[in-house]
């Protein structure tokens, strides 16, 4: 299985690495989205109440980087949909003695992918002055709570495309994911939201990710195991999601 | 008057000389079969004749008009079917029909009329009202085809118009242009690389290859012109091969057949009947024997030095098509 | 069959092969309404800032669904182009009395039938979410106007683009550069209000920030004619500019004799 893994994770970073079409949009838009809301909407630290240490720059960056890390997942998941409509899929799973290797790949891959992005955007975070209070440990943790992230999501999208294998899934993949990134607390802390939207963003998941996330980068723990403990469990049901799409896949 | 005349055409893409100076002329309800392998130059001549590209030297003059010069006159008398269906897969059968013959000027009547006709005569109506999108190949071949008669051409291009079609729906097709020339009197100017095609099809054939035109006739002089029917017999024995070549010494030269076959091309005045009665004569047992009357490869062969068939993968002179429209 | 007529002949069938796609078609409805709901309730606090220059944040962003719905429409519109181009459809058309000019504005004029329609889908959205549109009814042609020049304006780029390469992954491609001039405006905040002066001077030069000005005025002041002009005024530049260059990329593509 190890080496299932592996042969399909090389073949999609190659694939990515190779091919600027793959390579740029995964790349520019978690660039667009930092720049574009950090940029324009600095001034959002001066709203009464809004009182994050290290300043709207790194609130940003949380939000950026577990995006990234949710919709690389589902970029993945319109490969492998791509996969089933050309037929390479069908040469995989002919060719993989264990094909859990092959969404175990598929994963590998995106992990990979997100983390390169992610120190770009870092780095460009950096350049704009952002500011991170957190310690090595803390980045670490942040970097497995985005991995974590990552995987949700590329589990999910596998799920749907290993059901569905067609890139029509497109849409059923992405939409959900967008909507949970975006009702969540995106522009101001949850207690600055108001209306249904703090509703909504109260018992989204994702809420709970972006304050363990934006917790880390200011040096805190204070909400990083309610993130593990929701991320973790979700994570373990998508396991589950895709390996049962896997099986769909082998019915036909 | 001629339908279509070629002088010295010549089109030129940047490092490749795709057509290399043509000279033809087709007569007014002619089947010209313009035959020859991929990439030499059938789809490129079709598109200057068609107006679709200038020529980069030469004159070309369809339906009385010339392409340089007077192209929107040649657009009006010709129609053209070309080697992409070129079908918008969101639009209905109807769709196009409506489209094509609002923008060549049919009245709401006409239109309506005129494409029922058509529909009908291709054997989609009932087709119609569904998006191309689920057509077959035969069908969205048949469709375009009815795309160009809607404003009654009286010049009608069709490029390579059975590629990728299974034998019942080339038949039809094949069924279809033969009456739209006699019947209707089109003149008909056909490009393929089917051997076939262009042997039922045409009245006259033109021979391209590498740009120019290699040979030019009618099917059946252009292969009296190459030559006699070879016999192939596939002897029983394998040591009854000398005895049959013995036989055959006096009927003509011995060629190359194929594999476990003795083979000699028949001279004038000889034919199978003459080599049935002197195998008989010599008692030996044969299991299979063939006579293979001279095809056009065989003349494309005798022109070009090599053979027409088979060379579908080779590369050729013509670009791809997104390189042949525009910079 | 005079020009105008092949132009709404060839925009008929560019905007029906839109309505019979009804992925890209809902999504060019949703998102915009989906991002104005998002935004403006999640940033509504951002509207307490001192200086700013809405009651709300959703009167502030009401006016951003218009250019998204622009930007989906019109590139789909060019994208559509170069399927045409691809496929060999463009033949087709050539060979028929169609003039150039109709091929070229058919398509674009079918995106931009289709727009309008969009336009009247935001319009009630946002006004459902507690917009409050300050130009009235007579404001509401002027809206539609200039978000329609601004469609026309990200098509008429977008067609370009089509005609050069005759690719509809090209046309594709190009998204993320209108994706990253939306966001390097004044879209999510006014223009005074933008800490970061690298991004405020960017937003200054973006022929974008104009546009959305303009269509924003309408809503939060009512007739701000100097904000109309100048929205008016660049976007119709953008729009004389980038036909000028698709016209020469449309006769290099279109060799008919």
């Amino acid at each position: 299985m190890t080496h299932v893994a592996f042969a399909i994770a090389f073949r999609t970073l190659k694939k990515s690495f190779t091919n600027l079409s793959f390579l740029l949009p995964s790349l520019m838009f978690p660039l667009i989205f930092f720049v574009g809301f950090a940029g324009a909407l600095s001034r959002v630290d001066q709203v009464p109440g809004f009182d994050y240490a290290p300043g709207y720059e790194t609130f940003q960056f949380a939000f950026v980087l577990l995006q990234s890390a949710a919709m690389a997942g589902v970029f993945t998941g319109f490969g492998i949909a791509q996969d089933f409509e050309r037929g390479f899929a069908r040469r995989l799973m002919i060719a993989a003695p264990r094909r859990s290797g092959i969404v175990i790949g598929y994963s590998l891959a995106t992990m990979v992918r997100w983390l390169l992005n992610t120190s770009f955007v870092f780095a460009l975070g950096l350049l704009m002055g952002m500011d991170v209070l957190g310690g090595p440990a803390d980045l670490a943790a942040l970097l497995a709570l985005g991995l974590t992230v990552n995987v949700i999501g590329t589990l999910w999208a596998a799920g749907v495309a290993l059901r569905l294998r067609s890139t029509q899934a497109g849409p059923i993949m992405q939409f959900p994911i967008f909507l949970l990134i975006f009702l969540a607390p995106v522009f101001v802390p949850l207690g600055l939201l108001t209306g249904w939207i703090r509703s909504v963003a109260s018992v989204n998941p994702f809420t709970a990710f972006l304050e363990g996330a934006r917790s880390l980068l200011a040096g805190s723990t204070e909400t990083v195991a309610v993130a593990f403990g929701i991320a973790i469990p979700l994570a373990l049901l998508f396991a589950l999601w895709s390996f049962t799409g896997l099986r769909a896949a082998e019915r036909g | 008057m001629s339908a279509i005349v070629a002088e010295r055409l010549v089109r030129q893409f940047k490092a490749v000389r795709a057509v290399d100076g043509i000279d033809l002329e087709v007569a007014d309800g002619e089947i010209y079969g313009f035959l020859g392998p991929n990439g030499a130059g059938k789809s490129t001549t079709v598109h200057m004749l068609t107006t679709l590209l200038p020529p980069t030297e030469g004159r070309a003059v369809v339906g009385g008009f010339d392409v340089l010069a007077d192209g929107p006159k040649v657009r009006e008398t010709i129609g053209a079917a070309l080697q992409e269906a070129a079908l918008d897969p969101f639009l209905t059968g109807r769709d196009h029909v409506r489209l094509q013959a609002s923008l060549h000027g049919l009245s709401r009547d006409e239109r309506k009329t005129r494409g029922d006709e058509l529909l009908e005569r291709v054997g989609l109506t009932q087709a119609a009202d569904r998006k191309v999108r689920t057509y077959s190949g035969g069908m969205k071949r048949r469709l375009d085809l009815a795309l160009a008669l809607l404003h009654r051409p009286s010049i009608l291009f069709l490029d390579e118009p059975t590629t990728g079609l299974d034998p019942q729906s080339r038949n039809a097709l094949w069924v279809e242009v033969a009456r739209l020339a006699k019947e209707d009197g089109v003149t008909v100017f056909l490009t393929t690389q089917y051997l076939e095609e262009a042997d039922v099809l045409a009245d006259r054939v033109g021979i391209i290859d590498r740009g120019r035109i290699v040979a030019e006739g009618t099917p059946s002089a252009l292969k009296a012109e190459i030559g006699r029917p070879t016999v192939q017999i596939t002897p029983r024995e394998a040591g009854d091969r000398q005895r049959i070549l013995d036989a055959l010494d006096r009927f003509g030269l011995p060629v190359e057949g194929k594999p476990g076959c003795v083979a000699a091309r028949l001279d004038h005045g000889y034919d199978l009947v003459d080599v049935v009665r002197a195998l008989d004569a010599e008692g030996v047992p044969i299991d299979h024997l063939e006579l293979d009357a001279p095809s056009l490869d065989d003349v494309f062969l005798a022109k070009t030095g090599h053979r027409l068939e088979g060379q579908g993968d080779e590369p050729g002179l013509e670009p791809e098509p997104a390189e042949r429209v525009g910079a | 069959m005079t020009t105008l007529r092949q132009i709404a002949v060839l925009g008929r069938r560019a905007f029906m092969r839109s309505i019979r796609q009804p992925g890209q078609l809902a999504f060019a409805l949703v998102f915009p309404l989906f991002f104005l709901f998002v935004i403006a309730s999640g940033l509504d606090r951002a509207s307490a800032l001192p200086g700013f220059p809405a009651d709300s944040y959703v009167d502030f962003m009401f006016a951003i669904p218009f250019v998204h719905g622009a930007l989906f429409t019109a590139l789909n519109s060019a994208i559509e182009l170069g399927r045409d181009i691809d496929t060999g459809f463009l033949n087709r058309l050539a060979l028929t009395p169609a003039r150039g000019v109709a091929i070229m504005l058919g398509n674009l004029a079918g995106g931009v039938a289709l727009v309008l329609i969009q336009f009247a889908i935001y319009f009630v959205g946002g006004t459902l979410l507690g917009a409050d549109f300050h130009a009235g009814l007579l404001g509401i042609p002027v809206l539609f106007a200039l978000a329609a020049m601004g469609a026309l304006a990200i098509g008429a780029v977008s067609m370009m683009v089509a005609l050069r390469t005759g690719s509809p992954e090209a046309v594709q491609g190009i998204f993320p550069l209108f994706f990253v001039a939306l966001f390097l405006s004044s879209m999510n905040m006014p223009r005074n209000l933008i800490q970061t002066d690298w991004f405020r001077w960017i937003a200054t030069l973006n022929p974008v920030s104009y546009l959305i000005e303009g269509l924003r005025s309408l809503v939060v002041v009512g007739w701000n004619l100097q904000a109309l002009a100048t929205g008016f005024a660049i976007t119709s530049a953008c729009v004389a500019v980038s036909l000028y260059f698709s016209a020469g990329a449309f006769r290099a593509r279109l060799t008919r004799t």
